[in-house]
């Protein structure tokens, strides 16, 4: 499976994630969004660039709680929520944020 | 969640990372174990306080460095980490040379640790 | 605690880690290729056994090498019941990879 942006295929695994990480650009990001019918705005784009710069510290791509705590902290609590992330990513965070960020599906997601 | 009961669980790691699939498996099993609202600790004895060792570098062999996952435990509320000090002794690594914080335990103490926890897994 | 270990002390040092683990009232039960440390040939790798830890092999796994008769002294075997039995009669178990 793959996705198609500006000409170029990047391949994906079946549940759509994208198979290598270091080819992600905010154009594909965009362009999983559409798949995802995710509209996105300045908040999005916060959670994704938080997703992508936890996975570069850590090399995992965090549980949901994980999440939601490390956000609160860093973007502040009213942020840091589950209502805030599902609003933004009604089929979840992990789901679909890390999809849009081009990260692998969580460990320890259930 | 809440109306279960919490049993201690420990993770005893005795293996390098790398040459075997434990290490890793291991750590994606404790990441996961985080989700029950457990007891959780880990042990590092023999080999696995290699895992712990700071500075690993696996580009040139090709494989994923696993090792910063460690420093993400803190997050997902794992906190009890504990290192055997005959183990580290025996290799020559010291304390200061891991990349998470740790609490050092001499052998009778571990073996004592690993006597009072519910559930034991190996890796 | 019942401490299984199923690796040769002269491949692997298992053995020795579990020995050095084990406490009063533990059991230790060897199965697949850690028998071999039940000979008689082979006890010198079990003289760390601490006081109070009983000590047992799988004797299917024994028989299987060829191993039956040169079972070392103080070491007990056991059949697959007795397997069953030891898990049941201690509160835990730790399988030693």
């Amino acid at each position: 499976m793959g996705i198609e942006v500006n000409g170029k295929t990047y391949e994906t695994d079946e549940e759509g994630y994208l198979t290598n990480l270091g080819e992600w650009n905010e154009d594909v990001a965009a362009a999983i969004a559409v798949e995802e019918k995710i509209d996105m705005t300045q908040n999005h784009w916060e959670v994704v660039n938080f997703l992508r710069e936890y996975y570069n510290e850590y090399q995992i791509a965090p549980a949901v709680r994980v999440l939601t705590k490390a956000i609160g902290k860093k973007l502040g609590p009213e942020k840091g929520s589950n209502s805030y992330l599902y609003e933004l990513f009604p089929y979840g965070p992990a789901k679909q944020a890390c999809k849009i960020a081009g990260l692998p599906k969580p460990t320890g997601c259930v | 969640m809440s109306e279960g009961v919490s049993k201690r669980f420990m993770f005893v790691n005795r293996k390098a990372p790398y040459g075997s699939v434990y290490a890793l498996e291991g750590l994606e099993v404790v990441l996961i174990s985080a989700a029950f609202d457990q007891d959780v600790s880990l042990a590092f004895i023999d080999d696995g306080v290699y895992q712990l060792l700071r500075g690993q570098d696996t580009k040139a062999a090709g494989m994923k460095n696993f090792s910063p996952t460690y420093r993400a435990l803190e997050g997902y509320d794992i906190e009890k980490l504990y290192v055997e000090r005959e183990s580290l002794e025996a290799r020559g690594v010291a304390e200061a040379d891991l990349l998470v914080d740790v609490k050092v335990l001499g052998r009778e103490e571990m073996a004592a640790l690993m006597d009072e926890q519910d559930v034991v897994i190996g890796f | 605690m019942l401490h299984i270990v199923n690796k040769s002390p002269h491949e692997r040092s298992t053995l020795a880690a579990c020995l050095a683990h084990a406490r009063a009232g533990h059991a230790v039960l060897l199965i697949e290729d850690a028998v071999v440390a039940a000979t008689r040939g082979s006890a010198a790798t079990l003289a760390a056994l601490p006081a109070g830890v009983s000590l047992y092999v799988l004797s299917p796994d024994l028989q299987a090498r060829g191993l039956a008769g040169q079972l070392a002294e103080g070491i007990t075997a056991v059949d697959y019941r007795g397997f069953v039995d030891l898990v049941a009669a201690q509160p835990r178990v730790q399988s030693w990879l």
